[in-house]
C-alpha cells in the first residue's frame, strides 16, 4: 500500500502524473489566461478609481453614433468570432482538418473587422481632440486610460489573428494537433471575455443622451 | 450535422452545435440589453451594477461553454476559479481611497 502511494506520488513529481487530465500546453494557457485577467483587472480598476476621483472626468462622451454603435458592432463580431472559433475547435476535434482551417480563417477575419472597426472609432476620438494626455472634456487621465485599456485589448486581439494563422497554417499541413487548435481558441475565447468587460466599463457607462 | 455525429461530439469534447449557438444567441442578446440599459436614466451605482452583473454572467457563458470548463475535471475550476476571484476582490480594496480623494479635490 505505502510503496504504490510512492509510486504514485513520485510518477506525479516526475511528470507522469496529468492531474487535471490535460496537456501542459492547455494547463499553460489556462495559467496564463488568469496572469491576463489580473493584468486587464487592474487595468479597470485603475480607470474606475480615476473616473470617481477626479470630478472633472468626463462622464457624457459616447453618442450613440458613431461611438457606441461601432462599439456595439465591435461587440457582435467578435462575439461571432468566438463562435466560429468553437466551431474550428470542433471541427479539429472531428480531424476536419480542411474545415477547421476554413472556421479558423473566419476567425481570423473576425478579429481583422473588429480590428478596423476600432481604429476608425479612434479616428474619431482623436478628431474631436482626445490624445493620450490630452482630452478637452477635462480630465487628461481620460485618454491615457483608455487608449492604454483599449489599446492593450487591440494588442490582444491583432495577436491573437497573427496567432490563429500560424494555427491554420500549422494544422493544416498536419504540423500542429488538434490540442493546438482548442488551446488557440482558449486564448480567442479569452480576449472576447475581456470585451465583455471593457465595453460597458468604457462605453456604456460614459453614453452620451 | 446529424444527430449522431452531434452526441458523440457532445460527448467526447462537450457540447453540440446547438447549444454553441443557444450561448452564443444568449450573449448577443444580453449585449443589446445592456446597450438598452445605458440609455435608462439610472443612478450611476445601479446602472454599473447592473451591467458589471450581466458583463459577469457573459464571462460565465463563455468561460463554461465556448471555453469548456464546465466539461473539464472540477478540480480545474477549484484551481483557477476560486483564487482569481479573490485577487480580483482584494483589488477593489483601492476603492476608498479614491472617495477620499474626490472629497480632498473638491474641498479645494
Amino acid at each position: 500500500m505505502t510503496e504504490s502511494h510512492s509510486e504514485v506520488v513520485s510518477g506525479a513529481w516526475s511528470g507522469g502524473g496529468s492531474p487535471y487530465a490535460m496537456g501542459s500546453k492547455k494547463l499553460g494557457m489556462w495559467l496564463f489566461i488568469v496572469s491576463d485577467v489580473m493584468t486587464f483587472t487592474a487595468l479597470l480598476m485603475a480607470y474606475s478609481y480615476s473616473r470617481l476621483a477626479n470630478p472633472d472626468w468626463p462622464r457624457s462622451v459616447f453618442p450613440i453614433w458613431p461611438a457606441i454603435a461601432f462599439s456595439t458592432t465591435m461587440t457582435v463580431v467578435l462575439l461571432a468570432s468566438s463562435l466560429t472559433m468553437v466551431m474550428a475547435v470542433a471541427a479539429a476535434h472531428r480531424g476536419a482538418r480542411g474545415a477547421a482551417v476554413k472556421w479558423l480563417l473566419a476567425t481570423m477575419a473576425g478579429g481583422l473587422i473588429f480590428c478596423g472597426l476600432h481604429v476608425t472609432e479612434w479616428f474619431h476620438l482623436i478628431e474631436e481632440g482626445v490624445r493620450l494626455f490630452e482630452n478637452p472634456w477635462g480630465s487628461p487621465l481620460f485618454g491615457a486610460t483608455f487608449f492604454g485599456i483599449t489599446g492593450l485589448h487591440m494588442t490582444h486581439v491583432f495577436c491573437g489573428v497573427i496567432y490563429l494563422g500560424v494555427i491554420a497554417w500549422g494544422y493544416g499541413s498536419s504540423r500542429f494537433s488538434d490540442e493546438d487548435v482548442e488551446v488557440s481558441g482558449l486564448y480567442w475565447h479569452f480576449v472576447d471575455l475581456v470585451w465583455m468587460f471593457v465595453f460597458p466599463m468604457v462605453y456604456l457607462m460614459s453614453v452620451k443622451y | 450535422m446529424s444527430g449522431h455525429g452531434e452526441a458523440a461530439q457532445e460527448a467526447g469534447h462537450g457540447g453540440s452545435n446547438r447549444l454553441f449557438l443557444t450561448v452564443w444567441i444568449t450573449l448577443v442578446v444580453i449585449t443589446l440589453g445592456e446597450v438598452y440599459l445605458a440609455y435608462l436614466h439610472f443612478p450611476a451605482v445601479t446602472m454599473l451594477l447592473m451591467l458589471i452583473g450581466l458583463s459577469v454572467l457573459k464571462a460565465g457563458l463563455i468561460v463554461a461553454y465556448f471555453m469548456h470548463l464546465r466539461f473539464e475535471k472540477f478540480g480545474l475550476f477549484l484551481t483557477l476559479v476560486p483564487a482569481t476571484i479573490f485577487c480580483i476582490g482584494m483589488m477593489t480594496v483601492i476603492f476608498p481611497d479614491s472617495l477620499r480623494l474626490l472629497n480632498i479635490r473638491l474641498m479645494h
